[in-house]
């Protein structure tokens, strides 16, 4: 009986990369051993297609393209890609539908992950954290005084969200205990955020004016591209902060770096970049900037939580099932 | 109206402008720095007011150097504690003061203060910007600084006064289950956020966050100690807004090494401005130099209140905040 569970469980899969813990032991009791490449950065495309070569199922991340060519090398026997991403657009699903290959994502699990990042961002930036800290890390402190990195103030004032869609509405509501104005903008109405906060819908140029922290929450779309622009940082306050946990290209970096160098803006909190992993230069010699390396969904349960739907998709599909996050379900008809 | 003004630390510009109204020129002491004392006697000398702060010490003989003419030093802080009150009454010179009740926005700024720690520790932003600005970024990966989630967890809120209920307050949005620990209720906490009073040992084995609020006395010294550390989550994080000595800094140093705790965010040490050896080395821990109150909205309004009171005394008209005030009917 152990002999023929173990034999129809057993199940050739790959993991580009590693995950945390709590994926790898959902694969493992389910597939048996599996591969994974052992070394903490993104697979070459080589590696990549060798490492998919002959296996059943893929557990892959964002950062590895997924296109005819690898589905190619997998093979006809595979049945599955489950990303560890909320999005997919690493992946020509419509090839991998052609192929009968499913595809899943984990939606869902990151949003107030994220939203937490947008104030830590807020937080910091506002109140000078990281250039204070860096300060008393040389040890010249020779004590109290009233001028000593005067930050802003939070409690009160007006928080502008652009896009209010899942991660900007938690944004928004994450502001209840601040007693906060909150305006946003949006191609439609947020009736949630009007009546659990008395937010007030408006548009852009208006936000921008009036807003004494701006955080960002569009997804990258042509028109979403530059939407803060260098015009844009002019219409903000002199004394705002504009906080970009969204995606880089949303924000026109170089126009960014001038606005913060000439005091256009007071301050900026970024993990995101134009174009990853490299930052305009000349930003990290400002010290009203904070920038930290993608970490929007970068918690400890989070990315376990990540790891586990992912994990879960990648057993569902192999066992002939319909995964919970399945992107293109078509695919199982095939 | 031509007076001779000494201020002793540059102080926020809404105070200096209201000063220059109403006075014309005032000198000030250049330098982002403490005067010595005799720095201190040297430059008060002949003054008709001076606008003090809360760490330059006003005793008998910076009350005689100033001179009989002089007639206010207007304290910018809440305490006098720095001031010989009663030799100042003696020789008619009137005290002034910034009391906390008088500044809006003081308490809020050091509970923002608080929250600004809490997340910055919790998210491992300090320590991922110095990472960043060394340009070793090679993309982004699943287990880069992953760090803890602050919705949904537990706050553990020590000392439920004015402050600490304010931090309390402010979790409401992030859906948190909220601890305190106070000598008393607090109905408010417990109404609107559902918090429930606890002994301090229960709040340290139970919450995420651990935020200290209570008031420096000889009970609250050393409050938070090894043992403490031992009792807390390996998980958590601890966040001193308050006052240094509560926390014993050696002790807090040896937990954040050997991982009894997860992390602390430090506005204020037991030494000040000295912090325990070793605490710079480590990335756990985020510390900024006594900024509770460090908002240009707090500081703005402290410093015209100052200025205002300085100004109303050498006017000959009644000043808001004075610890002193028979001297004011002797003028």
């Amino acid at each position: 009986m152990e002999m023929e569970r173990k034999v129809s469980m057993s199940f050739n899969v790959y993991v580009t990369r590693r995950i945390p813990d709590a994926g790898l032991e959902i694969v493992e009791k389910h597939c048996g051993k599996y591969d994974m490449n052992p070394e903490d950065r993104v697979l070459v495309r080589d590696e990549l297609l060798e490492g998919v070569r002959g296996r059943d199922g893929v557990l892959c991340l964002l950062t590895d393209t997924i296109d005819a060519d690898v589905f190619e090398a997998a093979g006809p026997q595979c049945k599955v890609f489950a990303n560890y991403a909320v999005g997919s657009n690493n992946i020509d699903v419509e090839e991998a539908t052609r192929r009968g290959i499913v595809v899943t994502n984990t939606p869902g699990v990151l949003t107030d992950a994220t939203a937490d990042l947008a104030w830590a961002l807020l937080f910091s930036m506002a109140r000078r954290i990281v250039e204070s800290d860096k300060f008393m890390r040389t040890g010249k402190w020779t004590g109290w005084g009233p001028m000593q990195f005067l930050g802003a103030d939070i409690t009160g004032r007006t928080l502008g969200i652009v896009g209010a869609g899942r991660i900007g509405s938690a944004m928004a509501k994450k502001s209840r205990g601040f007693e906060m104005k909150v305006l946003y903008y949006d191609t439609v109405p947020n009736a949630e955020l009007e009546k659990a906060l008395g937010a007030r819908r408006v548009e852009l140029d208006e936000l921008l004016a009036e807003s004494d922290f701006v955080s960002v929450h569009v997804p990258l779309l042509p028109e979403t591209t530059h939407l803060i622009d260098a015009a844009a940082l002019k219409k903000m306050k002199k004394t705002a902060i504009l906080i970009n946990s969204s995606r880089g290209p949303v924000v026109e970096e170089k126009a960014l770096r001038e606005a913060l160098k000439n005091g256009t803006i007071a301050g900026a909190g970024l993990d995101v970049y134009e174009k990853e992993p490299i930052a305009e230069p000349g930003l990290e010699k400002l010290d009203n900037v904070v920038m930290i390396p993608h970490l929007g969904s970068a918690t400890k349960a989070t990315r376990s939580k990540m790891a586990e739907l992912a994990a879960n998709n990648l057993v569902a599909a192999l066992k002939g099932e319909t995964p919970p996050n399945c992107i293109n379900p078509e695919a199982l008809k095939a | 109206m031509s007076m001779n003004i000494y201020v002793t630390h540059r102080i926020h510009e809404a105070g200096l402008k209201i000063v220059q109204a109403h006075c014309g020129a005032y000198d000030m002491n250049p330098d982002e720095r403490r005067l010595s004392q005799e720095e201190l006697i040297e430059h008060v000398r002949g003054r008709d007011g001076v606008l003090c702060i809360l760490n330059n010490r006003i005793d008998v003989v910076v009350l005689d150097a100033a001179g009989p003419q002089c007639k206010v030093f207007a304290n910018y802080g809440s305490g006098v504690g720095n001031i010989d009150v009663a030799a100042a009454t003696q020789r008619g010179v009137a005290i002034t003061h910034t009391p906390l009740e008088a500044v809006p926005g003081y308490n809020e700024a050091t509970a923002d203060h608080a929250w600004a720690l809490l997340f910055s520790v919790a998210r491992r932003i300090a320590e991922a910007d110095r990472f960043m600005r060394s340009g070793q970024w090679t993309g982004w990966g699943p287990m880069q600084f992953l760090g803890a989630d602050v919705t949904g967890r537990t706050l553990g809120v020590v000392g439920a006064g004015q402050i600490g209920t304010l931090v309390a307050m402010r979790s409401r949005g992030f859906d948190m289950n909220v601890l305190y620990f106070d000598k008393v209720p607090n109905p408010t906490l417990e109404k609107h956020l559902g918090a429930r009073r606890v002994e301090l040992n229960e709040l340290l084995a139970e919450s995420d966050f651990v935020t200290i609020h209570v008031k420096l006395l000889p009970e609250t010294t050393h409050l938070i100690n090894a043992e403490s550390f031992q009792r807390m989550k390996d998980t958590a994080i601890l966040v001193n807004a308050a006052r240094g000595p509560i926390v014993d800094e050696k002790a807090l140093l040896e937990a954040l090494q050997k991982g009894e705790i997860a992390g602390a965010g430090m506005d204020v040490y037991e030494n000040e401005p000295r912090f325990e050896p070793g605490l710079g080395k480590l990335d756990n821990v985020v510390m900024t130099p006594h900024l509770g109150v460090a908002t240009h909205g707090a500081r703005s309004r402290m410093a015209e209140l100052a200025a205002r009171d300085l100004v109303a005394v050498l006017k000959g008209e009644r000043p808001e905040h004075c610890v002193n005030p028979e001297v004011i009917k002797k003028q």
